[in-house]
């Protein structure tokens, strides 16, 4: 049992900072500011991918034969945990490094592989995750997207919405019925975004252009081949692309350094020295630190080769209730931060509200809980 | 970074479980409010368990697994104190250690009582150690909560004039431990057991455990409770006043979202004496107002991580 950062990952994160500091242009927050989707923030993020890639920090948690370095989870914690805070810099390319490139090599065809991977590992992929529709959001197995094989080619017809990155991306990781049963009638295509059929029209957002769309498939075909794995394997696969997702962006160490800003603001305009603040500052604090050493305590075990399963959803929680309070503080006591006189604040907050809604519903990772970590007697159906 | 236990955490708690197996389930009925056990006390302090601290290899980190693992018990046992703030009041410090805010000594203090070491803390950092004498305190039998208490005598508390040979900080932050430490276990003990009514108890035709109006809430309790114990072993390990600090806050919060809820759930049993959960809940509700409450600890913790917090206006 060991608390501090030992030097190895001392110095990697002085690494990852340092890359960053020298990586994003002089314009960054003017850059970050057009949103994560922009067109702006994307080809930005060509850039410094490639540039990640080249100081072998794109993907160092990938095992050895995959052209990764090996390295422990702790230090995909720190990348992760120093990108989100700088605005996440990598843009969408942060998926394709964390679950879209390991899926590919497991479960891929070799020509998927030869196709999809090259681009991946050289910074310069954009991908888009088909999964939520208007009927199917919580409760993703109810999705009606419809894949029919026709002679070597599905037929797709059906609508995805609040799909990240769509208008740019160059590929679509497309969750597709092709069978009744609720999970094992689900499939998976990696549709072409060039593919005629495809309209995206975006969703106007608080978080910039081009972030959030909704996706249209009318009579879009694309060869069998562009399956992923079996028919009806699309269940098992995205279980194991998410596994190692299911900690979540490290909310908590943006909200923290939001909040650390926050108090700096108000200690600038002498507005720091009333109790009321300091009190509801330091229940934010306490927040944001239970959910570190819960995301922390779990991303051990990892580092101890455990697998671990639903337990994340306990920490996943803890973050939501960090980003939230910090939200609030912030909307509270320093409310001119949602306008643009503190691009850093204003980006936290953007980013804040989805927190208990992206990478599954806080209330699902509460059901998680109860059911599978606490054992509870599951609910009627 | 690594939170896992050494060989030497894992024989430690074995043993620790051991000892108290035979202390694990409660006498229902009539028995104390506040429910002692001499035995146990005494085999714990013949173990060396509430000296654990003083081992360099197990130090705070080694406290905290202890005190944790004693406060699931129903014994209301002074362990907290003595593991955590002993190793700086010195060896021969007569037990139990009692801790209290200058400001509240005219309060009752859990486990106070004549010959107890008490530490008492005032403004700033600075800290003040008495051992009141024969006739000084006074029992409060009929407390509401779930530990012996004592009240200091009128005028005794001005016998707290301030102790310079403590460093105040690092008992405070010791107190702060302790205070998580105990908190965690009372909660951990308390959520079982509500876990396991609910999961039994049938309305409507089904288990309690089944509407989710209750599952959010005891998901929500487990989070806290799990993210609790996870803050309060690092900032054990890292010995950080600023995170120990953030970790009594967090304790006394959740506490407070807690308590109520497990009576809740169990049907009001709490006012009824039915049922063992008063033991832990009522344990609990003493350490909601500890350190002078939550404000008083939050306000602190933020002077402590932003350091000139307060001295703004000053300037």
């Amino acid at each position: 049992m060991n608390f501090e950062w030992d030097a190895r990952q001392q110095h990697f994160r002085a690494q990852v900072r340092d890359f960053i500091a020298r990586n994003v242009p002089a314009d960054w927050e003017e850059v970050a500011g057009h949103g994560p989707g922009s067109e702006e923030l994307t080809e930005q993020s060509r850039v410094f991918c490639a540039a990640l890639a080249a100081s072998e920090m794109l993907f160092p948690h990938w095992p050895l034969e995959l052209g990764g370095k090996g390295a422990d989870p702790w230090h995909q914690q720190i990348l992760a945990e120093e990108m989100w805070a700088a605005g996440e810099p990598r843009g969408a390319q942060y998926m394709n490094v964390n679950w879209i490139g390991p899926t590919l090599v497991r479960y891929g065809s070799e020509a998927q592989q030869e196709q999809y991977l090259p681009p991946i590992v050289a910074g310069q992929a954009i991908w888009c995750q088909g999964f939520s529709e208007p009927g199917a959001g919580s409760d993703l197995a109810s999705l009606r997207t419809n894949a029919v094989l026709e002679g070597g080619h599905y037929r797709i017809n059906g609508q995805k919405i609040w799909t990240s990155y769509a208008r740019l991306a160059d590929t679509c990781f497309l969750l597709v019925r092709t069978g009744p049963d609720r999970k094992s009638g689900i499939s998976i295509l990696l549709v072409p975004m060039d593919t005629p059929g495809i309209t995206v029209r975006e969703i106007p957002s608080i978080i910039g252009e081009g972030d959030i769309h909704e996706v249209f498939f009318d009579d879009v075909l694309v060869p069998a081949s562009a399956r992923l794995g079996e028919e009806g394997q699309a269940w098992e696969i995205i279980d194991y692309s998410l596994r190692n997702e299911r900690l979540g962006i490290p909310r908590y160490h943006l909200a923290r350094k939001a909040l650390d800003r926050a108090v700096e603001r108000l200690r600038e305009h002498g507005s720091f020295d009333d109790d009321a603040v300091l009190i509801e500052a330091a229940r934010a604090a306490a927040l944001c630190e239970a959910a570190r050493s819960a995301i922390y305590a779990i991303v051990s075990r990892r580092a101890h080769g455990e697998a671990v399963g639903p337990e994340a959803a306990t920490a996943r929680f803890a973050t939501v209730m960090a980003e939230r309070a910090v939200a609030e503080f912030v909307v509270e006591h320093i409310p001119g931060a949602l306008t643009s006189s503190d691009p850093y604040l204003k980006m936290h907050h953007q980013r804040a509200i989805v927190a208990g809604i992206a990478s599954g519903a806080a209330e699902i990772q509460l059901n998680l809980v109860a059911t599978s970590v606490l054992k509870l007697p599951r609910e009627p159906r | 970074m690594d939170f896992a236990f050494t060989p030497d955490h894992v024989t430690l708690l074995d043993a620790l479980d051991g000892l108290v197996k035979p202390y694990a389930t409660a006498p229902i009925g009539e028995v104390p409010f506040a429910l002692g056990n001499d035995e146990l006390e005494a085999a714990l302090c013949d173990g060396g368990f509430l000296d654990i601290a003083r081992e360099a290899e197990f130090g705070l980190v080694g406290a905290m697994l202890v005190v944790e693992r004693i406060a699931r018990l129903p014994f209301a046992v002074e362990a907290a104190n003595s593991a955590f703030l002993g190793p700086v009041l010195g060896e021969t410090t007569a037990r139990p250690v009692c801790v209290a805010e200058l400001d509240r000594l005219w309060q009752p203090v859990r486990f106070l009582r004549d010959g107890a070491t008490l530490v008492v803390f005032g403004k700033g950092d600075s800290v003040a150690m008495l051992s009141p004498t024969s006739g000084t305190v006074r029992a409060e039998p009929d407390a509401l909560f779930g530990y012996p208490m004592g009240t200091l005598a009128a005028g005794e508390a001005a016998l707290a004039l301030p102790a310079p040979q403590f460093d105040g900080l690092q008992l405070r932050m010791r107190a702060n431990l302790a205070l998580a430490a105990e908190a965690t276990g009372l909660l951990r003990a308390a959520l079982q057991s509500t876990i396991e009514h609910v999961s039994q108890r049938q309305q409507f035709g089904r288990p309690l455990a089944t509407f989710q109006a209750l599952r959010h809430r005891l998901a929500e309790i487990h989070v806290r409770t799990d993210s609790l114990y996870s803050m309060t072993l690092r900032a054990a390990g890292l010995g950080d006043p600023g995170e120990a600090a953030l970790a009594a806050l967090h304790a006394q919060e959740s506490t407070r979202i807690a308590v109520y809820d497990f009576h809740q759930m169990l049907g009001a049993m709490g006012m009824t004496l039915e049922h063992p959960l008063h033991f832990w809940t009522y344990r609990l509700k003493a350490l909601i107002g500890e350190g002078g409450g939550r404000g008083r600890q939050a306000r602190a913790a933020a002077q402590l991580l932003w350091p000139q917090a307060s001295e703004t206006q000053l300037s």
